[in-house]
């Protein structure tokens, strides 16, 4: 409803921030993702805050990589816990399924990149080629992520002996398989508990993208943008992608590295 | 000497919404008009106001009379009254809650920020409307969700939150601990939800319009204060919910899905329970992140509001423009870096106590620059004391008496004897509530001629502010000993306690102040709802004042100004001006029309305004109906 001051007929002597014009060169909505990402930041920031008090709660693993066993005395090494990957049974490949997830949702970015590209030159066709592999790469991480808790949650074949406080009050020392939300055979409870939480909403604003890039998809598609005479919502979309992909790199870093 | 102008180049000016057939849904309910959205959220402060109110008449009811018979409430409050007349245990700890969590969130930030911003932003800054109408009035429909979800939670059967307004875990992680940590609890966090998502929208909106929307001319150092402690308010608010949406998201999981985030090594009825792991006050780091910005985010609307009113009724340039906009800003960064002083008790690391101390006794130095504003801006000006006037200055004697007290709290050594008392409850109701709360009365009453186009009467004003401000001290000021002497806030009963015993009286007077003050506020309610219809016609621009909103029609129509927005030549504070005739001199006057009164470095001005005004071609007309 909103009529915009308008820059016709606009001094140049004005000035960049002397009211009439648009002084950060962007629309209003572009400027509401700007900061609505920002305030986004804050949501993960204090989470990953809580991921780091926890976390420093517990002792790391002290002995060699290699002959870790989980236990809930102390933090799990990650290239031991997430070492799987699809299809192939009982091999140790630390951290090469994630490594591809997140090279898929890295790659997701650059085509988005092309899509607001092909967007500033109103090439249609261009616009919905790179929006579907976007599409694709979004889907697709989420599949991986789909698999990724699957493993997690299903466990290893030999599981690990853990000592925990039971639903009813009662101390519990038996083999643990997987993982969920009380006792998990990595490492404290806290370990999956921050793990299902943090990447869930990750995932969570990801599925989001997904179905904004689908909507993008579909207008582009259908010329909406086109009749419009640009493109910027794919641009406001490709903001939100580029942001849910920086902070896998945040949500990575904090479970698979350190 | 009134003049506008005009643009010569008549294709381009915007026609305005002529086109509008609003039906009754568009127009009161579902609209997307920002004048339409203020009065919403200031009709639904209102209406939480008084029920935040009445909870608290309640409670004092307990603490000033605690042998008294409570039967007669039964009709309101059922089972909430025990079988010997005496108010539920359970369900005082749930009005304390209630009364925090209404006062704080949705009368003092909703009603406060989400009137006014609305409100005031497009018409003080020249702008058609918000940035973006429809996300407007989605922010107002989330933050009415969010009240009918809180409202319903009143009339469970345990009863609403009950663990304070701060909802610490454990006691508000588990439901076993008490009866306002079941499906009361869900509810509040449920309904912080829909507010958090209501506060981000309207922020995103304040903020996005303010950079871009902007008529020619309104340059950030042209905006009035008001503006200004919008823009602020809503940064610390994009800022800062996300982390009580964090906060609370957590606490979801650790109450309804079995985490241990907030929750590690707890006994009840000395069964071990199985959550390991969690540490409180990781929760209160997150809460508190939110919870002191979110002072500010209450007070820098009412301080942005006094600035314009005392400015106007001073008749008198606001005393140090730049150093206002400096000291708020000094206080939105500080806002983020004073948390913990919240937490000294808490069992953090003391050595980041006195880290914390400092940082938050930095903050009396910007709070002094304003309230030393306040004080020169008034000094020997031409008073004029209209009800808005006196709340404002209401507003600065709050500010004053309850900032001398956060000095005290602010110490970590002090406040291991002040924590948890009714020292604490004195200074923030004085400095946060009551300050605050007169800024939004200040606001009512200077800006209902702008909204509804009529006067409320300002003989009723007097006596509305009289009686709640000398009641506001009665009731806060004896708070003070009782909280030196030691006595904690929220319980239900002191008597059982010798050192208490001798306060009684002091807790009886304050709750009849208390009843009063409340009773005072019904003056204001007849004088709202009765001015909005029968009050007397407002004149164009009742208060003489300089800023945008007063050169809109009496009763602005959807897009506000019916011709071209009008540009910006000057600040807003031109008033009693030497060598000007008029006492006030608008912002939309250029400086090229006023030599007599110009400044030597306006005059440097008027060259590159007559530029400016020759390369978009407009012309200087009179215009008879600004007289």
């Amino acid at each position: 409803m909103s009529t915009a001051t308008t820059s016709i007929n606009l001094s140049s002597k004005r000035g960049i921030w002397g009211g009439g014009n648009e002084p950060l060169k962007a629309s209003y909505g572009k400027l509401m993702m700007w900061f609505f990402l920002l305030s986004d930041i804050f949501t993960f920031a204090a989470f990953l805050v809580a991921y780091g008090a926890i976390r420093v709660s517990y002792p790391p693993y002290a002995g060699p990589a290699d002959s870790f066993v989980g236990s809930n005395e102390y933090w799990p090494v990650p290239e031991m816990v997430f070492d799987a990957i699809p299809f192939v049974h009982g091999i140790h490949a630390p951290l090469v399924f994630v490594g591809l997830m997140t090279f898929i949702l890295i790659m997701s970015s650059v085509t988005m990149v092309l899509a607001v590209e092909a967007g500033h030159r109103n090439d249609r066709k261009d616009v919905t080629k790179w929006l579907l592999w976007t599409i694709v790469g979004g889907v697709t991480f989420l599949g991986c992520q789909a698999w990724e808790w699957g493993h997690f949650i299903h466990g290893t074949d030999g599981g690990a002996t853990i000592t925990f406080i039971g639903n009813f009050g009662n101390m519990i020392t038996e083999t643990v398989y997987g993982a969920n939300l009380s006792v998990n055979e990595y490492g404290p409870a806290a370990f999956a508990q921050l793990f299902f939480f943090i990447t869930g909403f990750h995932g969570f604003h990801v599925t989001i993208g997904v179905f904004l890039l689908f909507l993008a998809f579909y207008q582009a598609a259908v010329g909406v943008y086109e009749r419009r005479g640009h493109y910027e919502m794919v641009e406001k979309i490709g903001l939100y992608w580029h942001f849910v992909d920086l902070v896998w790199v945040f949500v990575f870093t904090f479970f698979y590295l350190i | 000497m009134a003049v506008v102008n005009t643009a010569t180049h008549g294709d381009h000016a915007h026609e305005v919404h002529d086109d509008h057939h609003d039906n009754f849904i568009t127009k009161y309910i579902f609209s997307t008009d920002h004048k339409m959205i203020g009065k919403q959220f200031l009709v639904t402060g209102i209406f939480w106001a008084l029920i935040g109110g009445f909870l608290s008449i309640l409670f004092r009811l307990q603490l000033g009379f605690p042998e008294m018979d409570m039967s007669f409430l039964r009709p309101i409050l059922g089972g909430w009254i025990t079988e010997t007349g005496e108010l539920d245990q359970n369900f005082y700890l749930a009005l304390v809650t209630m009364h925090g969590t209404i006062m704080v969130f949705f009368v003092l930030t909703a009603g406060l920020s989400g009137t006014f911003s609305n409100f005031l932003i497009p018409l003080q800054i020249g702008a058609r409307d918000m940035a973006s109408g429809f996300m407007n009035m989605l922010s107002y429909w989330f933050f009415f969700v969010s009240g009918l979800i809180m409202f319903a939670s009143l009339f469970l059967e345990k009863g609403p939150a009950g663990g304070g307004w701060v909802v610490y875990p454990p006691l508000s992680a588990l439901e076993q601990a008490i009866p306002g940590s079941g499906m009361g609890m869900t509810l509040w966090l449920i309904a912080m939800v829909f507010f958090i998502a209501s506060t981000l929208l309207g922020g995103i909106n304040y903020i996005t319009t303010i950079i871009n929307m902007r008529t020619k001319g309104m340059t950030f150092a042209r905006l009035p204060l008001t503006i200004w402690s919008f823009f602020l308010t809503a940064v610390i608010g994009l800022l800062s919910f996300p982390v009580l949406f964090a906060a609370a998201l957590l606490l979801v999981f650790d109450r309804s899905f079995g985490t241990s985030f907030y929750l590690a090594d707890i006994y009840i009825g000395g069964e071990a329970l199985p959550h390991t792991g969690g540490s409180p006050v990781l929760y209160q780091h997150l809460f508190w992140f939110l919870g002191h910005p979110e002072v500010y985010i209450v007070l820098l609307p009412a301080l942005g509001i006094t600035s314009e009113v005392i400015a106007t009724n001073s008749r008198k340039p606001i005393f140090g423009y730049k150093a206002m906009i400096i000291s708020m800003l000094g206080i939105t960064i500080l806002s983020f870096v004073v948390w913990a002083h919240h937490m000294f008790v808490s069992g953090m690391n003391p050595f980041l106590g006195s880290v914390f101390m400092f940082l938050t006794l930095i903050i009396a130095v910007p709070s002094a620059v304003k309230v030393f504003n306040y004080l020169t801006t008034l000094w020997r000006g031409n008073l004029i004391f209209t009800p808005a006037m006196l709340f404002s200055i209401g507003l600065v004697s709050f500010f004053i008496s309850g900032g001398l007290t956060g000095i005290f709290l602010g110490n970590s050594a002090i406040d291991i004897q002040l924590h948890d008392t009714y020292f604490v409850v004195a200074h923030f109701h004085l400095v946060m509530g009551s300050a605050s709360f007169f800024g939004l009365m200040a606001g009512v009453y200077h800006w209902f001629p702008k909204m509804f186009g009529r006067m409320m009467d300002s003989k009723l004003g007097y006596i509305h502010f009289w009686l709640t401000f000398i009641g506001v001290y009665m009731v806060f000021f004896p708070m003070h000993y009782i909280g030196i002497a030691g006595f904690p806030r929220r319980y239900y009963s002191w008597t059982n306690f010798d050192f208490a015993n001798m306060y009684t009286d002091l807790n009886m007077f304050v709750s009849i102040a208390a009843i009063v003050t409340f009773a005072a506020q019904f003056i204001f309610l007849f004088n709202f709802f009765y001015s909005m219809y029968k009050g007397r016609k407002a004149p164009h621009n009742p208060w003489r004042s300089n800023t945008l909103e007063w050169t809109t029609p009496i009763n602005p129509g959807h897009g506000n100004w019916p011709g071209e927005i009008p540009s910006v030549y000057r600040w807003p504070y031109d008033y009693s001006k030497p060598g000007s005739a008029a006492d006030f001199i608008p912002q939309t006057v250029p400086l090229s029309a006023t030599p007599e009164s110009n400044l030597p470095h306006e005059e440097e001005l008027v060259k590159l305004e007559k530029q400016i005004m020759a390369e978009e071609g407009q012309v200087l007309v009179a215009n008879e109906s600004n007289k």
